[in-house]
């Protein structure tokens, strides 16, 4: 590059002698100045300021922040699962196979894990699709949840965690250029990683709004409306639906799920179907039915057409092990050449983790009745879920006796998006100081009790409205506190602004 | 994109694989994989301090007994106490837990004798090249009019050029000089600048030291010319840097980029935009599976940096156990400590054996008629050239594959070494080569070299 920095003539009329960068706003690519990712983003560098701050004995209303914002269930403080750490204990240090310390299931599922590694060490890099036979043991997982339906481990693509695969779906999705431009229908609200991928492949996003007053339900027609304004300024190719829904928890009906494939058929759309949460479903009469399983119920009008993908993970349902990078997608009626194509992207970053390769192979093959292990699997597995279905009624019924906060139920997944009436005057405030009137709401409840939250606005919302996106996660009795300190909170924050 | 020539070779490994599986008879018992620069799939053991550590990590249980030495043990609790909740399966901080990279940046700083490194500069990714791929992203812009280009070797490992062909850049070769045992010469980096003129918008340059697939060391000269080269130019510099501890050539020294880039002083030091890229992968540990990666970022406007930030938090963190293993790299057992004599004895052990294969397999090649291999003075390859007949050229044409991907597709077949075809780097035209990891236990290497040893000579018999 030859070009000058536009820079250079202020350094100089400065008096300064060395030349601008290379890489600055200006030349950097746009696409990346418009990335934003808000579960990671202000509110949380300011938590983490002021734990360093409550370290360094700097003295506040409260000893701790509770870090209510990302859905990472051992951080606060729920239990591994015993026999999936035996399993990676002793493929990380096969000597201990001859300690009987360990039970007999474990080990044989770590011979066979160990077996399928180059070298017989999960050091050794695997295929970039993942190691072949856990592939094949997800891929009859996938058939026993769905009832018989055929999976092929070709299929299957293990991934550095679910968004892995979800952005490589994008990145392969999305071409065009202007009008032509590919377009991704999301939902509103939605995870934000989803928009974060679109901003920065320069996809035109195309946002559906999920209806709050009917507990965050999705509406075709609404599908429709959205698609059919679309089309003016765009190519849509993709409609992304997580279900059970983050941040709004919500559990779709069969009726709904088979509606959405309906009009992704009829309007030529791929569907990408992110079910992380598919094991933390909680209310009554709601129902995990995987996308799968629903089109091929639909008969084979539905089921040889419909190019779908869909994303589960190790980091959620009961085993809460972010930590470990562990997913997959499958991949359904994909053309085989732009499957090519897939197997050529996924190769640029060698291979996922094998650790967490390692960990999903478990989670798809867990200990069976007739092994030592599944008494204490079980109680462990079924404690983990019965303590997240109680905290979402708890959150549920406490949020809906504060004035100003309106709850719907939380039928599924690890969080809980309320619904928060602001005083007028608290939104002119929040002009004021130049934030939006939730990140505001937020950082005040940080800096007053130290809860952080993630505002609604990270999420999306409809125009005029204001959420927050608690995480259900923290023990029963922590969680009641913090409940309480929020009430607390929202009652004075209404009336110091009324 | 084109084909990757691997996937040929992949496909039929697994079949010749199951063929043996069921008891077909063939010319050898096993294949030998050595096409990727992998140290555990060849056969070498991973180091039992880490993987101790890890295990404890993993099942704390382990703590509380005294099966594992006293090190292990304080030195997993150590580690856990830096994750939420005293677990490995929690999310850590973008950039990494915050004790591992502090780490990380002393190991730079001890690494470089005493140069200045800002743990805020740093970012644990899940390997070296996931790191690259997101500060290729902020560089290759693709909206602009004219694409932006890359510099990057010829040859060059391919998840290197795909990723930048991914991103929607420009890669433009610069030629190592074969002849010269690979080495990076300036005036190939004017040529490759001059090749870019109206085709795209050069940004930065790739080098990686030691090479891969190349062997080459780079000189500290040759690294300032490289340096003042992007400085003139303009560009930003990726430095590779993951197979730094893999040293094998006597008059050999591997210096770091920022270390040189320091003692070349102001205005170089304050001015060169430079990433800098590690990993776990290689090395002693050679933990591939585990992820394990860093980018020290040098020099860069603070703006951007903030960009870069938010980028790296879309991917949330690096998985955890990778993470751990580029603490246990940085930290190893120290003389004193109990877990020090094997360590100390493994380690020395992988050393030796490295040292030897890269000379055996040197040693081998230029033995045999139709090898020419350039000193393997680093990383983990031999890499040399194959001058195949005529007769051979043509087979290969007939079959429709490039004459070196036959070449690899007869020696799987033949003799049960699966190898990497030149193609997939980039050579020459006219030029052929194979590449193969080293990084293997003597025995395996000595096997390896026989069996390649009797295929080749057969080879170019049949096509003389």
């Amino acid at each position: 590059g030859t070009w000058c920095p536009l820079n250079m003539s202020q350094q100089a009329v400065n008096g300064v002698s060395h030349r601008g960068k290379v890489l600055t706003l200006d030349s950097m690519n746009p696409n990346v100045k418009r990335v934003e990712y808000a579960v990671r983003g202000p509110i949380v560098q300011r938590a983490v300021q002021i734990e360093k701050e409550l370290k360094e004995g700097v003295k506040k209303p409260f000893t701790e922040v509770i870090k209510a914002n990302i859905g990472d269930a051992h951080a606060m403080g729920q239990k591994p699962i015993t026999f999936l750490r035996q399993v990676l204990a002793l493929c990380s240090y096969p000597e201990l196979l001859e300690d009987n310390m360990f039970p007999e299931d474990a080990k044989k599922r770590a011979r066979r894990i160990l077996e399928s590694c180059g070298g017989h060490s999960i050091g050794a890099y695997s295929a970039s699709q993942g190691i072949e036979c856990i592939r094949q043991d997800v891929a009859r997982y996938i058939e026993r949840r769905d009832g018989g339906i055929p999976s092929s481990p070709d299929n299957i693509y293990l991934s550095t965690g679910a968004s892995d695969a979800i952005v490589t779906m994008l990145k392969l999705l999305v071409c065009g250029e202007g009008r032509s431009r590919t377009g991704v229908m999301i939902s509103i609200p939605q995870y934000p990683l989803y928009s974060a991928a679109l901003a920065d492949l320069g996809a035109v996003q195309i946002s559906y709004y999920l209806d709050e007053d009917k507990c965050w339900s999705l509406d075709v027609a609404e599908l429709r409306r959205a698609l059919n304004a679309a089309r003016q300024h765009c190519n849509p190719r993709v409609l992304c639906i997580i279900n059970p829904g983050n941040p709004t928890g919500q559990v779709q009906s069969r009726q709904c799920i088979e509606d959405v494939i309906r009009f992704a058929k009829e309007e030529h759309l791929f569907l990408m179907a992110d079910e992380v949460y598919q094991d933390n479903v909680y209310a009554e009469g709601c129902k995990f039915h995987s996308f799968k399983k629903v089109l091929f119920e639909m008969g084979p009008e539905y089921s040889s057409t419909v190019e779908m993908a869909s994303f589960h993970s190790t980091s959620k349902c009961y085993m809460g092990e972010c930590g470990f990078r562990g997913g997959y997608m499958e991949v359904i009626n994909m053309d085989p050449e732009v499957k090519a194509q897939l197997t050529k992207l996924v190769s640029v970053r060698l291979c996922p983790p094998v650790p967490g390769q390692a960990l999903l192979d478990l989670v798809v093959n867990p200990p069976q009745p007739d092994e030592p292990s599944y008494t204490t699997f079980m109680k462990e597995r079924t404690a983990v879920l019965a303590a997240l279905a109680e905290k979402a009624r708890l959150t549920e019924e406490t949020f809906n006796t504060v004035p100003g906060i309106t709850c719907n139920p939380v039928q599924g997944a690890m969080y809980t998006f309320p619904r928060i009436t602001l005083p007028q005057k608290a939104i002119d405030k929040a002009k004021e100081e130049g934030q939006v009137p939730d990140m505001y709401y937020c950082m005040r409840l940080l800096e007053e009790e130290g809860i952080c939250l993630v505002p609604g606005s990270g999420f999306g919302q409809r125009e005029g409205t204001f959420h927050f996106r608690m995480t259900i996660l923290p023990p029963t009795e922590k969680l009641k506190v913090v409940l309480q300190k929020i009430r607390e909170f929202h009652l004075r924050f209404t009336q110091e602004f009324s | 994109m084109k084909q990757l020539e691997y996937v040929v070779l992949a496909r039929r490994v697994s079949q010749i694989k199951e063929e043996l599986r069921q008891g077909v008879r063939k010319p050898y018992k096993e294949v030998i994989d050595v096409s990727w620069g992998d140290p555990h799939r060849a056969g070498l053991k991973p180091l039992t301090f880490v993987r101790q550590v890890l295990s404890t990590c993993l099942y704390p249980e382990l703590m509380n007994s005294n099966r594992l030495p006293a090190d292990v043990r304080q030195r997993a609790q150590r580690l856990l106490g830096g994750c939420a909740g005293g677990s490995v399966g929690s999310y850590t901080a973008t950039e990494g837990i915050p004790e591992i990279v502090h780490s990380v940046s002393e190991f730079i700083t001890r690494r470089d004798g005493g140069v200045p490194s800002d743990p805020e500069n740093i970012y644990i990714s899940p390997g070296s090249q996931w790191a690259l791929t997101n500060i290729l992203n902020v560089l290759v812009n693709r909206e602009a009019s004219t694409r932006t280009g890359v510099l990057t070797p010829m040859p060059c490992h391919s998840a290197t050029t795909l990723g930048i062909m991914g991103l929607g850049g420009v890669v433009v070769p610069y030629y190592l000089s074969e002849e010269q045992g690979w080495e990076l010469q300036v005036e190939d980096l004017h040529q490759a600048l001059e090749s870019a003129k109206g085709v795209c918008n050069p940004v930065a340059l790739y080098v990686i030291n030691p090479g891969n697939p190349s062997g080459q060391v780079q000189s500290r000269k040759s690294m300032q010319e490289v340096i003042r080269f992007v400085s003139e130019r303009r560009l930003f510099l990726l430095a590779d840097e993951v197979y730094q501890d893999c040293i094998y050539g006597e008059n050999s020294e591997f210096v770091s980029y920022k270390k040189v880039l320091t003692e070349m002083g102001p205005p170089l030091s304050d001015t060169v935009e430079l990433a800098s890229f590690h990993s776990a992968s290689k090395g002693f540990m050679g933990e591939c599976g585990l992820r394990g990666g860093y980018v020290e970022l040098v020099n860069l406007d603070p703006a951007v940096l903030k960009y870069i930030k938010t980028l790296f938090s879309t991917d949330s963190c690096a998985p955890v156990l990778g993470q751990l293993a580029l603490d246990l790299m940085m930290n190893p057992p120290q003389p004193g400590d109990p877990s020090y004599p094997l360590y100390d004895m493994e380690t020395q052990h992988i050393r030796t054996t490295l040292v030897h294969n890269a000379k055996r397999a040197v040693s081998v090649l230029n033995s045999l008629q139709g090898f020419c291999c350039q000193p393997v003075e680093g990383g983990a390859f031999a890499f040399p050239r194959v001058y195949l007949p005529p007769k051979a050229i043509q087979k290969a044409k007939e079959v429709g594959m490039q004459p070196d991907t036959f070449y690899c597709i007869r020696l799987l077949e033949e003799a049960g070494l699966l190898f990497s075809a030149g193609c997939e780097y980039g050579q020459k035209e006219g030029t052929h080569h194979i590449r193969f990891c080293i990084m293997a236990p003597e025995d395996v290497m000595e096997e390896l070299l026989k069996r390649l040893t009797s295929f080749h000579t057969q080879f170019m018999k049949e096509f003389s």
